[in-house]
């Protein structure tokens, strides 16, 4: 897949050995940098654009992190300390080596409008010295000022083409700034409480000026409602992908132990919970203090933390959004295995830069990310009914490898009928999208079970 | 002492510098101006330091589709 051995590519297509397991401590490290990044610095002021209350924040938040927690530590881990294989593989002996090329293509897709979101992150902060500022207009793909449009464009060619050039220089500079972008992130929640006159437990706990900062927002956007369950919803999915879709299969295959399945805790609670809230804090203070609602994410940091917190949010936006072309590039490559990385890197470069030059894509991150829960979560369940029901219902696990098969039509039937009815649920009745992860996955994971009942055939032998 | 051990002491020295004076001005013992200065101070000190010791290693399979 790659032109030269990457630093995580052992074991692709083989059991970790006992002699490759890691102790909790390397996965602790690993998530705690992982979730404080650039998308924290988009999602936490959407949360009080979008009209949440502190209170339902603060509780709303924990117990959605949580469940997150749980499922990781519960579905996840088990699965991955038993077969010790990635994602990739697992799904390929299962579905087919062509269907897991389509799910990977559409994974490289969704990675584009990802890292798009995190290109114009880095470009908010980078326009904020030259007068350069992001803001969003009404259609969903209309441009910003021209001049943002141009930034974007150069923002976005440079991190294609440091991706193209190779992960780990970008990945060891994240290594760095990971302890250092959690303390950013406190310190600006603290700097703005401050200037939302928020110094004390009772004024912090009244929370008076939060609401007076959503009734700002809505004076000029219209009411809107943001509940205390969409808020837990979206803590517990916004990873869905990793969690219930079974991503982090691929990581938790090195564990030596299921309980360094509790390890993405640390990820949680100080990016999903400490982050957010503090991003949501610098726009409650941006509209005290310049009576301007416009979530841009280098304006708030320019507010809080002046020309530290322009670094920091071009920061949090880069170590984002390279890794995610980079992925990108290999999701396309292997639809296009004679293709060459660096091609392929620089066309989902592309394809992300122009995703960026749209900033109301970035303003609609809460929907994305439940969009992207719906459209990946659902083959988790496929994994995890192939773990615990095939062969209890008297099925063969590992299907495609036993048979021979290249589509597991199964698999492709179960995952497209619920991630259609899911889509048609979220762009055409307006349900939240994140609502539309677990029925997916339940869906998906039934109708597998079903459909493999009636269209698996014996199979001569054993793999 | 060790270059090591002078570059974790001038790193942890430099988160202090970003942190601390947030919870100063919080109080109200300085101004918004001496948290930025401070924190802008700390954060070179952070880059510059850390790299000499920082050794994680790359996150397991970093490079590799997650999908």
């Amino acid at each position: 897949m790659s032109e030269a051995p990457t630093a995580g590519g052992e074991f692709e297509r083989q059991r970790v050995p006992d002699t490759a397991l890691l102790g909790a401590g390397r996965f602790w490290g690993m998530y705690a940098g992982e979730h404080t990044a650039g998308t924290e610095f988009m999602i936490g002021p959407l949360f009080l654009a979008a009209g949440a209350s502190l209170q339902d924040l603060v509780i709303g938040l924990l117990l959605g992190n949580v469940l997150a927690v749980l499922t990781w530590r519960l579905l996840v881990t088990p699965i991955a300390v038993a077969r010790r294989l990635t994602l990739y593989y697992q799904l390929e002996r299962i579905a087919g080596h062509r269907l897991v090329k389509l799910y990977n293509l559409v994974n490289g897709i969704l990675f584009c409008f990802l890292a798009g979101a995190m290109v114009t992150v880095s470009a908010s902060a980078i326009g904020i010295p030259f007068g350069i500022f992001y803001e969003v207009p009404q259609a969903t793909f209309g441009f910003g000022a021209p001049s943002f449009t141009v930034l974007v464009v150069f923002v976005g060619a440079a991190m294609a083409l440091v991706a193209a050039a190779g992960y780990e220089m970008v990945a060891r500079f994240a290594n760095v700034a990971a302890p250092w972008m959690i303390c950013i992130f406190a310190v600006c929640g603290i700097v703005s409480l401050v200037q939302v006159q928020a110094t004390s437990v009772a004024a912090i706990v009244n929370g008076q000026f939060w609401r007076d900062a959503i009734v700002f927002v809505q004076q000029r956007e219209g009411t809107q409602q943001f509940g205390f369950w969409q808020i837990v919803v979206f803590a517990w999915l916004c990873n869905g992908a990793m969690h219930f879709g079974m991503a982090d299969l691929s990581i938790f295959r090195f564990a030596r132990h299921r309980s360094s399945g509790w390890a993405p805790a640390i990820g949680m609670f100080l990016g999903h919970y400490m982050a957010w809230i503090a991003a949501g804090l610098m726009l409650a203070a941006q509209i005290k203090l310049a009576r301007d609602h416009t979530a841009n994410p280098g304006a708030l940091a320019w507010g809080a933390l002046g020309w530290t917190g322009i670094i920091c949010v071009v920061i949090a936006g880069w170590t984002t959004a390279n890794p995610t072309i980079y992925r990108a590039g290999l999701a396309f490559q292997g639809l296009l295995p004679r293709s060459r990385r660096t091609v392929m890197t620089l066309i989902a470069g592309a394809v992300a830069t122009l995703a960026g030059a749209f900033p109301n894509l970035s303003a609609q991150l809460l929907d994305f990310v439940g969009t992207y829960g719906t459209i990946l979560g659902p083959m988790g369940a496929v994994i995890f009914v192939d773990f615990y029901l095939m062969k209890r219902f008297g099925l063969r696990d590992e299907y495609a490898l036993n048979k021979g098969i290249s589509v597991n039509l199964a698999v492709l039937i179960a995952w497209l009928l619920p991630v259609g009815v899911g889509l048609y649920l979220i762009f055409w009745q307006g349900v939240f999208a994140a609502y539309a992860v677990v029925p997916a996955w339940i869906a998906c994971g039934a109708i597998y079970l079903l459909l493999s009942k009636a269209v698996q055939k014996p199979v001569s032998g054993t793999v | 002492m060790t270059v090591t051990m002078t570059a974790k002491l001038t790193s942890l020295g430099a988160l202090a510098a970003t942190v601390v004076p947030s919870a100063l001005y919080f109080t109200g013992a300085i101004g918004h101006e001496a948290v930025k200065w401070s924190a802008l101070a700390g954060t070179c000190f952070w880059f510059a330091a850390t790299p000499l010791w920082i050794g994680r290693k790359l996150p397991i399979d970093a490079a590799e589709v997650e999908i």
